[in-house]
């Protein structure tokens, strides 16, 4: 059985402007130890859906359809059950270490209470406990800087410690909205062979969020591509790099700039702007940004089999 | 746009020939959404009707504000002599002397809350926008004057001048700008920061233009929103004033002066102070609500 | 210099048009007081020199809190050094008061980080584009003034006829097109471009990148591309300066600091970019570096990097490395550059 599995996941916001669709109907499952990466622009929908699962939209938001985890449905609970489950059997890592955590709370008072709250252990075990999290995400010193707070660490420190605290009821997936954005090369590449080698070394599943398919190859065993609240394309992380099929796929690996390929000086950059969820154009949501539209795209594409457990929304590729 | 698609780049070509696209301002977008908030059009639309009925419905009246009805004296509300909301003890005419009222107690909290936002906007903007040692010269005058007693404050004012409705503007005024002047030299030091007035200065762009253009009408939101909050506070302020014997003179009237006269006849006569007290809690809340509708209004932080 | 480096212009082809001398910014932290308050030094940048060239672009590359920031702000003269020269066509910029300033502000732009930021919300495209030409031009013609602007909106990629709308109808990719119409509209020589696509999603980056190379060959501009993202910076700059707590660690054409590298600071970003490849993706990263990086109000002794470098010695504690050209011509500030050889590995792509 799957760990979670996604059905028919919609979501909406009601603004002055109109209802935005913002997820427009996702499936996928992820097995224990399973590594997906959901990869998108802004606005196409990838954190909404997985706040939409854990009861975090905000205010104006509406989520319908199933999100099972271990069988139980997470869309059907109340936010008490919800809390039960989260943090404890599903973590999520947010992008912005410094509005993540408390500023007037030393680390250890805001690791203890997750501890003491989801495990029910006392004061002393949720203490050691927590030393112990801070020494696997590789803090020097974590007996004494425990009671430091957060303005005392760096960016980097920062979100090494939100990743301890993710772990620290044990979670069996772990969910990272954009972790290394908003950090610097030298420390995204640390935070990244970290998250892989707790992820590895605990067996959990994990979902990273991110924009960017530069950062997914290493993490990552699946691969989600989402545009415009949809799921484009579906596959392995060799699949999707070595034979992406859907021309966003495409375009959005081919506009990662690299450093270890003969140079080329010319990026490849996909044209246009990403969609207006309020405007969106008939059809297939891409047609107006792909250079290989024709007649056909008139007509909104449906997620098919492409070969291999592969899938693809795309004319272009049924009719291959 | 070398590296566009042939499509997008004819999608491009063919958009240039069309006429220009109207743009919506972040004003207007305020506006609609206001309109869509039901308790704050009710409440300017009620705070409206109230306006014009203090205007003109005491012109309307057949009785004057200090004519003596010695026939009805402390008559209750009756249609059937004229006196709709009824008569005080010495037979004059509670409706015009609310309207009335109500005249002076608008006045005052419109009047004063302009004064406290043209001098709290300028000293507050510039103080922000300066910084380094005017700004902390100026903020440290504000600090002085607001540790001054307020209520010692106006009592010293009324001893040397006398009781006059101009003096009302003026102490309200003179303690209300202080915090005008907070809110906005707070507002001003973030916005100082941001990259677009940064972009102007990198431009070229003179100091005193940058707060014309830039500063002041990014801070125009916060300052409404303040300003609706402010009315009925400065009204609250001068019915205190006038509850303790030192707001308008007689037969000038307030809300907050009527109350005072219709809680002493309380029990004999309870349309004397229920009246003015309506008037004046509806005014209250219909300004609050507009303030709170404003500043849903204004932030544009539930946008998606 | 190798042969197949595609420099267009560079060193030894002519004057710089803009040329740095030992610059140094340093802030003055406050710290309370009641009309006095105690103050520290933050030493942002501190002791820079380089060239620029007239038609191209050097690339500023560094982490958070580098300085590169500061160093852009200094060479607009928004904040004033400490110390040292900026020669913009020969004359000193640091001597030049206010109302002087202000008239060489034609010739140099910025560029933001944040496109939605770096525009004004209450202001329609039209008078962002041309408010800069209203401060220069004030007598200039409404009609000319907007045939301009709706030029410049064509220019980058906009269409003209969106002249009324206001920024927040953008995405963020159109909000940094009208900043670089912004900066363009007076003609200048020199942009300063201070992290203009890290705030935009990957696929939109790569539009603006090219935009910014077409605009610069098209108009034969000098550009000053500052990012924390080598990739980026490679893909467009002809040389490469590497910033470390307020120094310049290496200063390099762009294809030998991806091959070769001269610092370990540098080799160390080198290493740590992402490769878009599963295969080498999965194997474990040595970016070689130790530790965070330490506090900009507490820098080392010696070579500022010392703390985190993996070929450190007793001397690089002590003395502080100058910045100093090597035979073939690039700049490194390491005492060990000739024996170290940080050569790139080219790992073999499992690209089928």
């Amino acid at each position: 059985m799957a760990l979670l599995e996604v059905r028919d996941l919609q979501v909406s916001f009601e603004t002055p402007d109109g209802t935005v669709e913002a997820v427009r109907g996702i499936d996928f499952s992820l097995q224990p130890g399973e590594g997906l990466a959901i990869v998108g622009e802004s606005g196409s929908g990838k954190s909404q859906a997985m706040l939409a699962m854990l009861g975090l939209l905000a205010e104006n938001g509406s989520a319908s359809g199933v999100a099972r985890y271990r069988g139980q449905d997470l869309m059907a609970m109340t936010p008490p059950q919800l809390n039960a489950h989260r943090g404890k059997d599903i973590a999520m890592i947010f992008q912005d270490p410094m509005t993540s955590l408390n500023p007037y709370l030393s680390i250890e008072r805001q690791m203890v209470e997750v501890v003491r709250h989801h495990q029910g252990l006392g004061r002393r075990e949720a203490q050691t406990h927590a030393v112990e999290m801070l020494r696997a995400v590789r803090i020097p010193d974590p007996e004494q800087r425990i009671k430091q707070y957060p303005h005392e660490f760096s960016g980097g420190m920062r979100q090494r410690i939100l990743i301890a605290m993710g772990l620290l009821c044990e979670p069996a997936i772990l969910i990272a909205d954009e972790p290394t954005t908003a950090l610097d090369v030298t420390v995204q590449a640390q935070i990244a062979a970290l998250v892989r080698e707790v992820v590895a070394r605990s067996g959990m599943a994990s979902i990273l969020i991110t924009h960017d398919l530069g950062v997914v190859a290493g993490v990552s065993d699946k691969v989600m591509v989402m545009y415009a609240g949809q799921v484009v394309e579906y596959g392995t992380t060799e699949q999707i790099y070595h034979h992406p099929q859907h021309p966003y796929t495409r375009g959005l690996i081919a506009s990662v700039p690299r450093l270890d390929q003969v140079d080329d000086r010319q990026l490849h950059a996909i044209p246009g702007n990403p969609p207006n969820l309020l405007d969106l154009p008939q059809g297939c949501s891409f047609r107006e940004r792909c250079g290989a539209a024709f007649e056909a795209c008139g007509a909104a594409p449906e997620l098919a089999a492409a070969g291999q457990g592969q899938q693809v929304r795309c004319h272009l590729e049924r009719d291959a | 746009m070398k590296s566009a698609e042939p499509a997008a780049l004819d999608a491009f070509e063919a958009a240039l020939t069309l006429g220009d696209v109207k743009g919506r301002s972040p004003w207007e977008d305020a506006w609609h959404r206001l309109l869509k908030n039901r308790a704050a059009v009710i409440s300017a639309l009620l705070m409206g009707m109230m306006i014009l009925v203090v205007i003109f419905g005491p012109m309307l009246s057949p009785w004057d504000l200090d004519y003596t009805d010695w026939d009805h004296t402390n008559s209750p509300p009756s249609l059937a002599n004229g006196h709709w909301f009824g008569t005080d003890a010495v037979g004059r005419d509670i409706l015009v002397r609310t309207l009335q009222g109500g005249r002076i107690s608008l006045l005052v909290g419109v009047v004063a809350t302009l004064v406290s936002l043209l001098i709290g906007v300028t000293y507050g903007a510039i103080a922000g926008y300066y910084g380094g040692v005017t700004d902390r010269i100026m903020m440290r005058l504000v600090d002085i004057i607001y540790a001054l007693p307020f209520m010692f404050f106006v009592i010293l004012l009324m001893v040397v001048f006398g009781r006059h409705i101009v003096l009302i503007f003026v102490a309200i005024g003179a303690v209300n700008w202080l915090d005008m002047a907070r809110i906005v030299r707070g507002q001003t030091l973030g916005l100082k920061r941001m990259e677009y007035v940064e972009a102007a200065r990198a431009c070229g762009v003179e100091n005193r233009d940058i707060i014309r253009r830039h500063i002041v009408p990014n801070l125009l939101g916060v300052v409404m929103v303040y300003v609706t909050l402010t009315i009925p506070q400065v009204i609250l302020v001068e019915s205190f004033l006038s509850f303790l014997g030192l707001g308008v003179q007689e037969p000038m009237s307030s809300w907050g002066a009527l109350v005072n006269d219709g809680a002493q006849d309380m029990e004999s006569a309870p349309w004397t102070l229920v009246f003015p007290a309506a008037m004046l809690t509806i005014t209250l809340y219909c300004f609050n609500y507009i303030g709170d509708g404003l500043r849903d209004a204004l932030d544009p932080k539930d946008r998606l | 210099m190798s042969a197949n480096m595609k420099r267009r212009v560079g060193p030894g082809q002519a004057k710089p048009v803009l040329k740095v001398q030992d610059l140094a910014v340093h802030y003055q932290l406050e710290q309370g007081g009641l009309l006095r308050s105690e103050t520290v030094p933050l030493r942002a940048v501190d002791g820079m020199s380089f060239e620029l060239y007239r038609g191209e672009t050097l690339g500023v590359v560094g982490e958070s809190g580098c300085g590169k920031s500061t160093l852009a702000r200094a060479l607009l003269g928004l904040v004033r050094p400490r110390r040292g020269r900026v020669l913009w066509l020969g004359q000193d910029l640091t001597q030049l008061d206010e109302k002087a300033l202000r008239k060489k502000r034609k010739e140099i732009q910025i560029i933001f980080q944040d496109p939605l930021a770096s525009l004004n919300p209450r202001m329609t495209v039209g008078d962002i584009i041309a408010e800069p030409l209203w401060t220069f031009y004030p007598k200039i013609a409404r009609v000319q003034v907007e045939e301009r602007v709706r030029g410049m909106m064509k220019m980058v990629g906009l269409l003209p006829n969106q002249i009324n709308r206001y920024p927040h109808e953008f995405s963020g990719g159109q909000c940094q097109r009208i900043g670089i119409a912004r900066a363009l509209v007076l003609n200048p020589q020199l942009i300063i471009c201070d992290e203009p696509v890290s705030a935009l999603d990957v696929s939109i980056q790569a539009q603006i990148i090219n935009l910014l190379r077409d605009l610069q060959r098209k108009l034969r501009l000098s550009l000053l591309f500052i990012a924390h993202d080598l990739a980026v910076v490679r893909h467009i700059s002809d040389r490469v300066m590497v910033m470390y707590l307020g120094r310049a660690m290496e200063v390099a054409s762009a294809d030998a600091l991806y091959r070769r590298p001269l610092h370990p600071y540098t080799s160390a970003l080198v290493k740590a970019v992402p490769i878009p490849d599963p295969a080498l993706a999965r194997q474990p990263v040595d970016t070689g570096l130790t530790g965070d990086m330490p506090s900009p109000l507490n820098p080392p002794a010696g070579c500022v990097f010392h703390t985190r470098c993996p070929y450190a010695v007793k001397r690089c504690q002590l003395e502080v490395p100058p910045l100093r050209r090597l035979e073939h011509g690039d700049w490194v500030a390491c005492h060990r550059a000739e024996e170290l050889d940080l050569t790139i590995v080219k790992r073999p792509s499992s690209t089928v």
